[in-house]
């Protein structure tokens, strides 16, 4: 028993156990949610929650990422004699990278601790335990719908906040130099086309089921108590703010291959 | 007995249509790491039958109902429901025998974000779509009528007392009219008159249900009220099962100490 009890505290196998782990938590969570009874309620829920407690953060974030987007772009283009390119400028880093990101990451601490630190407090006052006790699957009425919800809502809220920022960088450009919003958003989203905005809004549903996932997962798995709720809820948002970065590299790489 | 025969399979049946045990257990094992809980525990409930379990702070109580209803799993040993045995069951066919069995756990384990009321109708709306709005609203009203919460329905579990609270737990695991009650101190927390009243309403659920009851109590009072039988459990095992009165008859060292010092404490407490 004692070799396998400190073999298991080796951090290269404790991290392997917990992908396991995760591995089995998405299967399960999986097969509850496209067998009946489907918990729209509750998804209904879930999407208001996810949605309105996100977006007065995501609108502040995309609008004060499109000022300073702004500032910086114009600064660097005059330097380089390239003045006329600053809507487009803004416009692709906006749509492109700068919304789609700062989105999940607000979503990522927002909702990441939320369902982090209510699941897992569910699970230390037995509440999982009565839910299962009832007949009812956890997994299902937990999980399914609060991963489903951050799926629907992220790149909803990306729009939000690509709109936002847009709005932003026009005002900060009119206000050093006018221009008319029309003008503004012509000359940025001229060149650009279908496969400039789909893919990288689309994407956020995989930051959506990474941050669902995790949350879920950690606030399910939770042991021990108040502090158990805190770290679980700590663990939520440092991990799925990592994985929605690392899994962001992949999905640009794709998306730079899929839709050139 | 409907749903027994829908559980039951047929060989099975002949079993269980006689007087048969509704729970048996046999051998039970259960460790946690190197600590050893359940060591070998068995037991037995049949129709109308309500057996408490004693036994001192931390002897692996919550854990054996916990075991019984498959929350947890054993390590070894067997689990028959309706002369099923659980272990093997798909999570479909469990649910199935879980709707029958009512759990109070003991600490309540009220949804927090739901009110007294959406508690209680939690596992109706699961389980019983066929029920009207109404219906629902007037079965919920019903149950917390029989545990003496009805005017507290709109509120929310943090803003009751933990009495208050197990309370509604035990109107929720009644929803569904099981035929099997597993309660985790049902009246730990209660005053003399509610847990009186908590004792009676098992009593009555017995006498005209036949419900099987298993109660965790500390209560020696409550426990001489509702059980036909009493389990006391010491080191992972039953050191003795009988009537409250063979209980008090024994000779085994840990039993009198146990049973003498928690009858004394009822008593003293009483006359204060
Ligand atoms: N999930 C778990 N993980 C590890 N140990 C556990 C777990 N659940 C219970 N235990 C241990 O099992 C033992 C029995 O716990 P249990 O809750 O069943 O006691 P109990 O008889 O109900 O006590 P009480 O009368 O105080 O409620 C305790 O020592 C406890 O530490
Ligand atoms: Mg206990």
């Amino acid at each position: 028993m004692s070799p396998t009890v400190s073999s298991s505290k080796n951090p290269i196998n404790e991290f392997f156990e917990w992908f396991g782990d995760l591995g089995i938590f998405f299967w399960q969570v999986m097969r509850a949610a496209v067998t009946p009874p489907f918990e729209f309620r509750e998804l209904f829920r879930q999407l208001d929650e996810i949605g309105s407690k996100s977006l007065p953060l995501v609108a502040a974030a995309g609008a004060a990422i499109g000022v300073v987007l702004s500032l910086e772009t114009r600064h660097s283009l005059i330097r380089f004699g390239a003045k006329s390119m600053l809507p487009t400028a803004i416009v692709f880093s906006v749509v492109h990278e700068m919304g789609p990101i700062v989105t999940g990451l607000i979503v990522s601490g927002r909702v990441g601790a939320g369902i982090g630190a209510e699941l897992a407090s569910m699970k230390v006052t037995e509440q999982i335990d009565a839910i299962e006790a009832s007949a009812v699957n956890p997994y299902r009425l937990l999980a399914a719908t609060r991963i489903l919800a951050c799926i629907l809502m992220l790149p909803l809220l990306t729009l939000t906040a690509d709109f936002c920022a847009l709005m932003m960088g026009w005002v900060s450009q009119a206000l050093a130099e006018p221009i008319s919003l029309y003008k503004f958003i012509n000359d940025g989203f001229r060149g650009a086309n279908f496969n400039d905005l789909l893919p990288p809004t689309l994407k956020t549903a995989m930051f959506g089921l990474i941050i669902g996932l995790i949350a879920c997962f950690q606030g399910m798995r939770t042991r021990g108590g108040a502090g158990g709720v805190g770290r679980a809820a700590m663990n939520s948002v440092v991990l799925s703010s990592l994985f929605v970065i690392l899994g962001n590299v992949v999905l640009v790489k794709l998306i730079i291959i899929f839709f050139p | 007995m409907v749903t027994t025969d829908r559980i039951a399979t047929k060989q099975e049946k002949a079993e269980d249509d006689g007087n048969g045990p509704v729970v048996a257990v046999e051998d039970l094992h259960k460790s946690f790491g190197s600590q050893k809980v359940l060591n070998g525990i068995g037991l037995t409930v049949s129709r109308s039958e309500t057996l408490a379990v004693l036994g001192r702070s931390g002897t692996g109580k919550s854990v054996l109902l916990k075991l019984i209803i498959g929350l947890q799993k054993p390590d070894s040993g067997s689990i028959r429901i309706h002369g099923r045995d659980i272990a093997g069951l798909a999570l479909d066919q469990i649910g199935e025998i879980r709707k029958k069995i009512g759990f109070l756990f003991q600490r309540g384990a009220l949804y927090d974000s739901l009110t007294v009321g959406q508690n209680v109708a939690f596992p109706l709306q699961h389980h019983t779509k066929e029920m009207s709005r109404s219906e629902r609203a007037g079965r919920v009203r019903e149950l917390l009528a029989e545990v003496g919460m009805e005017g507290d329905t709109e509120k929310m579990p943090s803003d009751i007392s933990g009495g208050m609270q197990k309370r509604v737990g035990l109107a929720r695991a009644l929803a569904l009219e099981p035929d099997i009650l597993l309660l985790d101190e049902p009246t730990a927390g209660l005053d003399p008159i509610s847990a009186g009243e908590i004792d009676d309403l098992v009593l009555r659920l017995e006498e005209e249900h036949h419900m099987a009851s298993i109660v965790v109590t500390h209560d020696l009072h409550s426990a001489k009220a509702i059980a036909d039988r009493l389990i006391l459990l010491h080191e992972g095992n039953v050191v003795i099962e009988g009537t409250f009165e063979e209980l008090q008859k024994s000779d085994d060292e840990f039993v009198k100490a146990f049973v003498r010092q928690s009858w004394e404490d009822i008593c003293r407490e009483r006359r204060v």
